[in-house]
C-alpha cells in the first residue's frame, strides 16, 4: 500500500483475463494460471456464483503444494474469498485455520474477519487458544506458531465481546503488531479509549514501518481522538491519508450530514494533499 | 550575507553525513534567505529525507514568485517523491505560471501523491496574476483538467480534485458553473462524498 491501494501485487504482470476465462482458470491444469485466476478474481471482486464456487473448491486444492508442504492456490482464494465478500465461503473458510499451512490459516482469519458471519468467533478463538506462546517464531520459518494478529483483528472486527479476556495477554507480550492488534481489537469490543490512546502513542515510536501499521489500525477502528496525531506524525502523506479516510468513514456512517468530527478530519486531508 | 558564507551554508547541506545534520544544515540555509540556496534546496528534495523536504518546501515558499521558474526547470523526472515536494511548492507559491506543470502532473502522472498534490494546486493558483483573457483561459483549462479526474479509480485522486474544484469555485466567474458540476457528481466511496457535500455547503453558505 505504498501509494495506492490498488498496488497489492505488480499490475505488470497482469495478462488481459475476461471473467469467464479467470472462472475457467481455476481448473486449468497450469497451477500458475489457477493461481494468477484466484488472485485476479479477488483483485476485481468478482461476485459470480460461478466464481465464488470455484474459489470455495479451491479452498480444499491438493494439487498446488510446495516442496515445504504448503497450499499456495488454498491462500490466494482465501484472499480472494474475503474480498469478494460471499458468505457461503465462511464453513470453508472456517476449515482453512486448521489447514497446516500457516498463510493459509492466516488468510482465512483475516477473510473471516470481513465477512462479519458470527459462526466464525468460536474457531478464531480456538486459534489463540496456546496464548501468548502462539506468537513465538517458528524455527526456520519467517512466521510465528499461528496468525495472532489476524485473528485478533478478526475478533475485533467481529464483535466478539466473549474474547476480550482471551486477547488482553497479548497486550503484554512482545511482538509491536500483535500488541497493536490487541490494542485495535479491545478499543472495538470494549469502546475503553485508552486502548486507542495507547495506540496514538505508538505513533511516536521509532520504526517507520510499525509506524505504517498502527496508522492502519487507527484508520480500521476510526479512532477520532487520533485525528491531529496522525496528520502530524512522521509517515508518507500517503499512509496518513488512508488513516484519516478510515476516521473520516466512520464519522460519516455513524450520523447524517457533516458532523464537526467529519470536518475537522477533512481539513487535516486537505492539508496533506 | 556575503556569496562566501552563502556557500558554506550550501556546502553544509551538500556534505552532511547524517539525517539530523543534514536537517539543520537546511534550516540553516533556509534562514539566510539567499536566493542562491534556491537550486540547493530543490535539490534537498530528492535526499530522500522527509523532515529535510519539508523544511526545504518551506523555504522554497517562503522565496515566493522567485523560486518558480527553478522548481519548474528542475522538476524530478525519476524520483517521483522529489516530484511531489516540488508540486507541493509550486502550489503553495499559486504562481499561475506553475499551470505548464501542474495539468500534466494532475492529469497523467502515475504516482498519485504527485496527482493529488497537483490537483489541490490547480484550484488555489493566484489568478489576478493573469489579465483578463490569459485569466479565463487558464482558469478553462485548470477546471477541465481537474473534472477530466473526477472518474480516477483511485478515491484519493477524486477527493483531491473535489478539493481543487471547491478551492477553484473561489473565483466568482466559475463559481456557478462549478457549483452546477458539483451537484452532478456522485461517487461510492463515502469520504470523496463527504468532501462533496462540504465543497457544496462552502459554496452555498458564500
Amino acid at each position: 500500500m505504498l501509494e495506492s491501494s490498488a498496488q497489492e501485487q505488480p499490475e505488470a504482470i497482469a495478462q488481459p483475463l475476461t471473467v469467464e476465462q479467470a472462472i475457467a482458470n481455476l481448473r486449468s491444469l497450469d497451477l500458475s494460471l489457477r493461481y494468477y485466476a484466484a488472485w485476479w478474481l479477488g483483485r476485481f471482486r468478482v461476485r459470480e456464483s460461478a466464481a465464488v464456487e470455484g474459489l470455495i473448491l479451491a479452498l480444499a486444492d491438493e494439487d498446488h503444494r510446495t516442496e515445504m508442504g504448503d497450499y499456495p492456490l488454498r491462500r490466494n482464494a482465501a484472499r480472494a474469498l474475503g474480498k469478494i465478500g460471499d458468505k457461503q465461503a465462511v464453513p470453508g473458510l472456517i476449515r482453512c485455520l486448521d489447514c497446516s499451512d500457516y498463510y493459509v490459516r492466516e488468510a482465512a482469519a483475516q477473510s473471516l474477519g470481513m465477512l462479519g458471519d458470527f459462526t466464525a468467533v468460536p474457531p478464531l478463538m480456538q486459534l489463540l487458544s496456546l496464548g501468548v506462546d502462539a506468537t513465538a517464531q517458528v524455527s526456520g520459518r519467517p512466521h510465528a506458531v499461528e496468525p495472532c494478529e489476524a485473528a485478533i483483528e478478526a475478533l475485533g472486527s467481529l464483535g466478539a465481546t466473549q474474547a476480550v479476556q482471551l486477547i488482553q495477554p497479548f497486550l503484554n507480550q512482545p511482538v509491536a503488531k500483535v500488541q497493536y492488534a490487541a490494542m485495535r481489537a479491545l478499543y472495538q469490543l470494549t469502546g475503553d479509549d485508552s486502548y486507542g490512546q495507547r495506540l496514538v502513542q505508538a505513533l511516536a515510536g521509532d520504526d517507520l514501518k510499525l509506524r505504517r501499521v498502527v496508522l492502519a489500525d487507527l484508520g480500521a477502528v476510526g479512532y477520532l481522538p487520533a485525528a491531529g496525531a496522525i496528520a502530524s506524525c512522521a509517515v508518507e502523506n500517503s499512509f496518513k491519508l488512508f488513516a484519516l479516510k478510515g476516521l473520516l468513514e466512520h464519522q460519516s456512517n455513524s450520523g447524517t450530514g457533516l458532523s464537526d468530527g467529519a470536518l475537522e478530519v477533512m481539513g487535516l486531508m486537505d492539508s496533506l494533499l | 550575507m556575503n556569496d562566501l558564507a552563502c556557500r558554506d551554508l550550501i556546502q553544509a547541506v551538500e556534505r552532511a553525513s547524517s539525517p539530523a545534520q543534514l536537517v539543520s544544515a537546511v534550516q540553516a540555509l533556509v534562514a539566510s534567505g539567499e536566493a542562491a540556496a534556491i537550486p540547493t534546496l530543490i535539490a534537498v528534495l530528492g535526499y530522500n529525507n522527509p523532515v529535510a523536504a519539508v523544511a526545504a518546501v518551506d523555504g522554497l515558499v517562503s522565496f515566493g514568485a522567485v523560486a518558480v521558474q527553478p522548481l519548474m526547470e528542475q522538476l524530478d523526472e525519476y524520483n517521483y517523491g522529489a516530484r511531489a515536494y516540488s508540486i507541493r511548492a509550486l502550489a503553495a507559491i499559486a504562481d499561475p505560471r506553475a499551470m505548464d506543470v501542474l495539468i500534466p502532473a494532475a492529469a497523467t502522472d502515475f504516482a498519485p501523491s504527485v496527482r493529488r498534490a497537483a490537483a489541490k494546486g490547480l484550484g488555489s493558483l493566484d489568478w489576478n496574476l493573469l489579465s483578463g483573457k490569459a485569466r479565463s483561459h487558464s482558469q478553462a483549462l485548470a477546471l477541465q483538467t481537474l473534472l477530466s479526474i473526477l472518474d480516477d479509480p483511485d478515491w484519493s485522486i477524486r477527493y483531491a480534485a473535489v478539493v481543487g474544484l471547491s478551492a477553484l469555485a473561489h473565483s466568482p466567474d466559475l463559481r456557478a458553473q462549478i457549483q452546477v458540476h458539483l451537484k452532478q457528481i456522485g461517487d461510492a466511496d463515502v469520504a470523496v462524498r463527504s468532501r462533496l457535500l462540504l465543497a457544496q455547503k462552502v459554496l452555498s453558505d458564500v
